[in-house]
């Protein structure tokens, strides 16, 4: 599914990951490529920056504003995107970039927590149905099957039911409802693997089972899993401010991205850089993130 | 044919007894039971007895072990019943029916712009000898699956309301009330009918029927719109389910974002009030809409294609 959505060229991508040149580059060669393959695809540049600048509000909020997100100055409210306010001020003469920023760190952490989730469950479920086979794989594959049959956004709203809300309760919710997507993968990269001459080879010289799946097929699966990751790492931004913007996340006055635009709301007739903006904040990070995502997925390999 | 059926039926069947069973491990079985919240003082503010909460809980059934509570759930469910909302005592069934009109309108509004946008894309895009509209037009699906649905729709409402006075912001009445909202839920879902239109598109233009029509001194556009485009059709029917679900989800922050009744309103207001059969009784209702609209595809497929029964791998 996500697949179909994100990755037009992914026909293409198939072939020739993975290959590698005979002799090494130096670092001073590589750097050169790497500074080549990016000079050529301004797109992607561009996207590396936005990324940048997203981790380095998520993690240090104070470089690039400042102020403190939760401090407005009431005679200032809804005051226009200026040299003063870059996108603006709220209803309570708060500084929106300085809460677009700050709500970064916010939002980020959930969509690590999500993707993390996703990532673990997914991957142990499809390794696990991939390496033994038989019913294991039966039966792990048809929970999958009944998780893909149920809308992301409902498994999560029926997971927050349960849970209740907060922040990392909306990310643990985003995150098991695409553990699916992550367990096919791993499984059918596993069974690939599987089947490949060094695990045959690893099996006749006695390896135990568990060892040859750790070292052996393990590090191998893991390429389109982390490629997946990454795409995924969009998409759980995107849940994540919906389920924020519905009211499921971090209690106000805390500075989500998805609760920004529903406090905006109220002011969309007037005032219209309290949605648009923290919605285009949104929507460039995704971008930019799905765009690397197709970078690293055989766009670096295929360029040589 | 027949053994056909029973299979794709007997599947159909299995998985929406799964889907039951994920619901219910999921709104059961993890901590927290309404009965508690609503004797915290959730819903008036005022504590609950414990000898009431005891008869809470023995009138929803909370009080009997696990396995006792499923067993009779599920027979319950098989006979239609889907229990009574916490919330308001409704019977959940009738209320998600209830729900099902205003919710219908928008999914076949946001069905009819998904495949008038996505049709029109995926055609141009492959018909084109221009590389820049090709490259354009197939960066569009990805464009539109990463905003945000929510902050879209109150762009369109900015822009089409509030700017230039065209369309009612809010609201559920009239043919007018329903542009927005459909458009809204439509974008997304006509992204992924783009796709895997163009796709499969594309695997028409390069069979031998093609070559055989372009030898016969077809025009290009003919070829395109009566010989590859019906054929193109049929493979992207096989994502029609997701397509139903897609709308579905959509209608969630949709109807909040346009203030409309209907089914995603109701799941929004459900997981407020933590109204756990409520919110099972929705999700229950899009696995049933999944798996039929699959069913049917599965069903039709073979009418279309009768390559699929024979057990011939349809080359498309």
């Amino acid at each position: 599914m996500t697949e179909l959505l994100i990755r037009p060229d992914s026909t293409e991508a198939a072939a020739p990951a993975g290959v590698a040149r005979s002799e090494p580059l130096s670092r001073k060669e590589r750097r050169r490529r790497l500074l080549r393959f990016l000079g050529r695809r301004p797109g992607l540049l561009a996207a590396v920056v936005v990324v940048a600048l997203v981790l380095l509000a998520a993690f240090a909020p104070g470089v690039l504003a400042p102020g403190d997100p939760n401090v407005g100055v009431v005679a200032d409210k809804l005051r226009p995107p200026s040299g003063a306010h870059v996108f603006g001020t709220d209803y309570l003469g708060r500084d929106l970039y300085t809460r677009v920023v700050h709500g970064a760190s916010l939002s980020l952490q959930a969509t690590l927590i999500a993707v993390a989730v996703a990532l673990v469950v997914g991957g142990l479920i499809g390794l696990l149905a991939g390496f033994v086979g038989r019913w294991v794989d039966e039966a792990l594959m048809r929970v999958v099957d009944v998780l893909l049959s149920i809308p992301a956004i409902l498994l999560s709203l029926a997971l927050i039911t349960a849970l209740g809300y907060g922040t990392v309760k909306v990310a643990i919710a985003v995150g098991v409802a695409s553990v699916a997507s992550f367990a096919r993968v791993m499984r059918a990269e596993t069974l690939r693997i599987r089947q490949s001459t060094y695990v045959e080879a690893a099996r006749a010289i006695g390896t135990r089972r568990h060892v040859t799946l750790v070292r052996h097929v393990l590090p191998n699966a893991a390429g389109p899993v982390l490629v997946l990751a990454v795409l995924e790492f969009g998409l759980a931004i995107l849940a994540i401010s919906s389920l924020s913007f519905l009211g499921y996340g971090a209690p106000p006055p805390a500075p989500e991205w998805g609760s920004l635009i529903a406090e905006g709301r109220n002011y969309l007739a007037t005032s219209w850089w309290l949605c648009a903006l923290p919605g285009l904040t949104i929507a460039a990070t995704v971008l930019s993130v799905n765009r690397i995502s197709r970078a690293l997925d055989g766009e670096w390999a295929r360029a040589r | 044919m027949t053994r056909y059926l029973v299979r794709r039926i007997v599947t159909a069947v299995a998985v929406l007894w799964a889907a039951y069973t994920v619901s219910f491990a999921v709104l059961y079985l993890l901590p927290g039971d309404p009965v508690t919240t609503m004797a915290s003082g959730g819903l008036d503010g005022e504590p609950l007895s414990p000898a009431a909460i005891e008869a809470l809980k023995a009138r929803y059934g909370f009080d009997q072990p696990v396995v006792v509570q499923y067993g009779n759930r599920l027979w319950e469910a098989l006979h239609g019943n889907l229990g009574t909302s916490i919330q308001t005592g409704e019977d959940v069934r009738s209320a998600v029916l209830a729900a099902l009109p205003p919710t219908l309108q928008i999914a076949l509004g946001g069905l009819l712009v998904a495949v008038v946008l996505g049709t029109v894309v995926a055609v141009v895009a492959t018909y084109t000898r221009f590389r820049w509209l090709r490259q354009g037009l197939m960066a569009l699906p990805s464009l539109a699956v990463s905003l945000p649905v929510f902050w879209v729709g109150l762009m369109l409402v900015q822009i089409f309301a509030f700017d230039l006075h065209l369309l009612p912001s809010v609201g559920s009445t009239g043919f007018r009330s329903l542009v927005l909202p459909s458009v809204t839920l439509g974008l997304p879902t006509g992204a992924l009918v783009a796709q895997v239109l163009a796709k499969s598109l594309q695997t028409a233009l390069d069979e031998a029927y093609v070559q055989t029509a372009r030898a016969k001194g077809v025009g290009r556009g003919a070829i395109h719109l009566r010989h590859a485009l019906p054929n193109a059709v049929i493979p992207a029917l096989t994502v029609l389910g997701y397509v139903a679900g897609n709308l579905l989800a959509g209608t969630v922050v949709v109807e909040t974002v346009f203030t409309r009744p209907g089914l995603g309103r109701l799941m929004v207001q459900a997981v407020g009030v933590q109204d756990i059969p409520m919110v099972q009784g929705i999700v229950l209702f899009s696995a049933v809409v999944f798996v039929g609209v699959n069913l049917l595809v599965d069903l039709v497929y073979p009418v279309l294609d009768p390559r699929i029964t024979r057990g011939v791998p349809a080359t498309a």
